[in-house]
């Protein structure tokens, strides 16, 4: 009974979600487009399935994987489960948080290879670039970098060093990377950097940082438990243009290769 | 028929799900040695998430992909700019101002600029600081929806506006308060929602691909990044002018 109530909170929430969205569509379409819009009755049914599909996931998240990702996430990181009951620690040893490491790595590739929007934008790459994108190879190449980004936010938050470092020297490899990746993977790789971060990704990340930044010795929620979310979306934009750039430079050297033996 | 599709929707749902699966057994049997808590309530939520997730790509080809498309190439077939540029603000506002990420984050933000001693700590204050700081964030999305179609429509290269957009984040970096960059940063990753994405994103593809001279992988890509760019800067902009 109690879960029922639940699902429909959840539902009357997705579809407060949608409401703004309807409104702007069915009002562009009355007022200023004056046309009836094509196969409605499918949209209407999709749109349905959105919704109910969009509530389900997230109601399952919330009974399943959020407090399981939070226990997990508070076990791993406390001083006992790191350096063992007897010893008081007052300065964080970042080589004590291995498993840390390693967890949030994980649970970062895991998330994001479930993550709904990384999924449309995927299907629609694939249409669009006629079948070279595979839907799986850029869900993948996005996956290593949030798992990067999100073992390296951790190491910050352990090592308390500030995050705009950081995400300077981000800028300036993507930065650098532009220039030479191809030139029709970019607006891609740029946007694969703010799709990763939604409904699965943010809250169990959320957590992982405001966990650790307060079970760490000498952190601040307040300052240090942000920023994971930021490395989450830094990160894939540069795994993406190198994922291509490598597939360029194979495909030469292969071009390369092939002339030279033809001569 | 139906029901072999169904099953394949299924099927690949639960593949998108199995990572997550392993990584939680991996370390909940392994390194924290441990039985996992609550077995039949995870097990139920498993399967909501399995159904859900199907259930939302099978409405994502139904539903939301071709309305984005038809309403891009309705709107670049009237040939007003003024419309395309109105909906194209309308629609990052009014996803982002009620969007439920946003609203926890605006609200953490004002706890901390009040425990900072930045803001006073009575609830008005809080409040109105909370208000603007989504406003401002909504705000920054539509223009940020607003100028990437103006990009597509002007064949404008993405990196310019990108990096220019990269130059200022590091620069504000420099001036903005220290309690407000952490936020501003985050604030960046959350403001696309699940339903926000697909939507963009067949906007973009559909109005590079109506067109003439306009790839869609080029062109058509690239809102979402805008999306995620410009709540950053006015986020620390916001908590310059407040300071």
């Amino acid at each position: 009974m109690e879960f029922i109530y639940e699902l429909s909170k959840i539902l009357i929430a997705t579809c407060r979600d949608v409401l703004p969205i309807i409104i702007l569509i069915v009002g562009f379409q009355l007022l200023v487009l004056r046309q009836p819009i094509p196969h409605l009755r499918r949209l209407i049914v999709g749109g349905v399935y959105v919704v109910i599909g969009l509530a389900l996931f997230l109601a399952g998240l919330e009974k399943a994987l959020f407090p399981l990702g939070n226990i997990m996430a508070s076990q791993l990181s406390d001083p006992v489960f790191i350096y063992g009951a007897e010893e008081v620690v007052t300065q964080a040893d970042w080589k004590a948080y291995g498993w840390v490491y390693l967890f949030a790595a994980m649970i970062g590739f895991a998330t994001t290879i479930a993550e709904p929007s990384l999924i449309a934008v995927a299907f629609k790459a694939n249409e669009v670039s006629a079948g070279t994108i595979k839907q799986w190879g850029l869900r993948i190449t996005v996956a290593i970098g949030v798992a990067f980004g999100i073992s390296l936010g951790t190491f910050r938050i352990v090592t308390g060093t500030p995050l705009y470092l950081y995400i300077l020297v981000g800028y300036m490899i993507v930065i650098v990377q532009t220039i030479f990746a191809p030139k029709n993977i970019i607006a891609l790789a740029y946007d694969s950097g703010g799709v990763t971060t939604s409904t699965v990704t943010v809250p169990l990340v959320a957590a992982l940082g405001l966990g650790l930044s307060s079970s760490v010795p000498g952190r601040n929620p307040a300052l240090d438990g942000f920023g994971l979310i930021a490395f989450a979306s830094l990160f894939p934009i540069i795994t993406v243009m190198g994922y291509a750039q490598l597939m360029q430079w194979y495909n030469q050297r292969k071009k390369n290769h092939g002339e030279k033996n033809a001569i | 028929m139906i029901i072999k599709t169904i099953l394949k929707k299924i099927k690949s749902a639960f593949t998108d799900l199995l990572p997550i699966i392993l990584v939680i057994a991996f370390f909940q049997i392994i390194v924290l040695k441990q039985a996992l808590p609550q077995m039949g309530e995870v097990l139920f939520g498993g399967l909501l998430v399995v159904t859900g997730l199907a259930l939302f790509v099978q409405g994502l080809e139904m539903g939301l992909f071709p309305i984005g498309e038809s309403m891009a190439h309705a709107l670049a077939k009237k040939g007003s700019i003024f419309w395309l540029l109105c909906f194209a603000f309308a629609l990052g506002f009014s996803t982002t101002v009620a969007e439920p990420a946003l609203i926890a984050v605006a609200w953490e933000a004002a706890e901390i600029a009040s425990q900072g001693g930045l803001i006073d700590a009575n609830s008005e204050s809080l409040k109105k600081y909370a208000f603007g700081l989504r406003m401002s964030v909504a705000f920054s999305v539509g223009l940020a929806i607003l100028i990437g179609v103006l990009r597509i429509l002007r064949g404008w290269p993405i990196h310019y506006l990108i990096i220019s957009g990269y130059v200022v984040v590091m620069l504000m970096t420099f001036i903005a308060p220290k309690e407000i960059i952490g936020i501003a940063y985050d604030a960046g990753g959350v403001t696309t929602s699940t339903i926000t994405v697909p939507l963009v994103a067949a906007l973009g593809v559909g109005l590079a691909s109506s067109i003439r001279g306009r790839s869609p992988l080029v062109d058509g890509f690239g809102l979402i990044a805008f999306a995620s760019l410009l709540p950053m800067i006015f986020v620390m902009g916001y908590g310059l002018i407040i300071f």
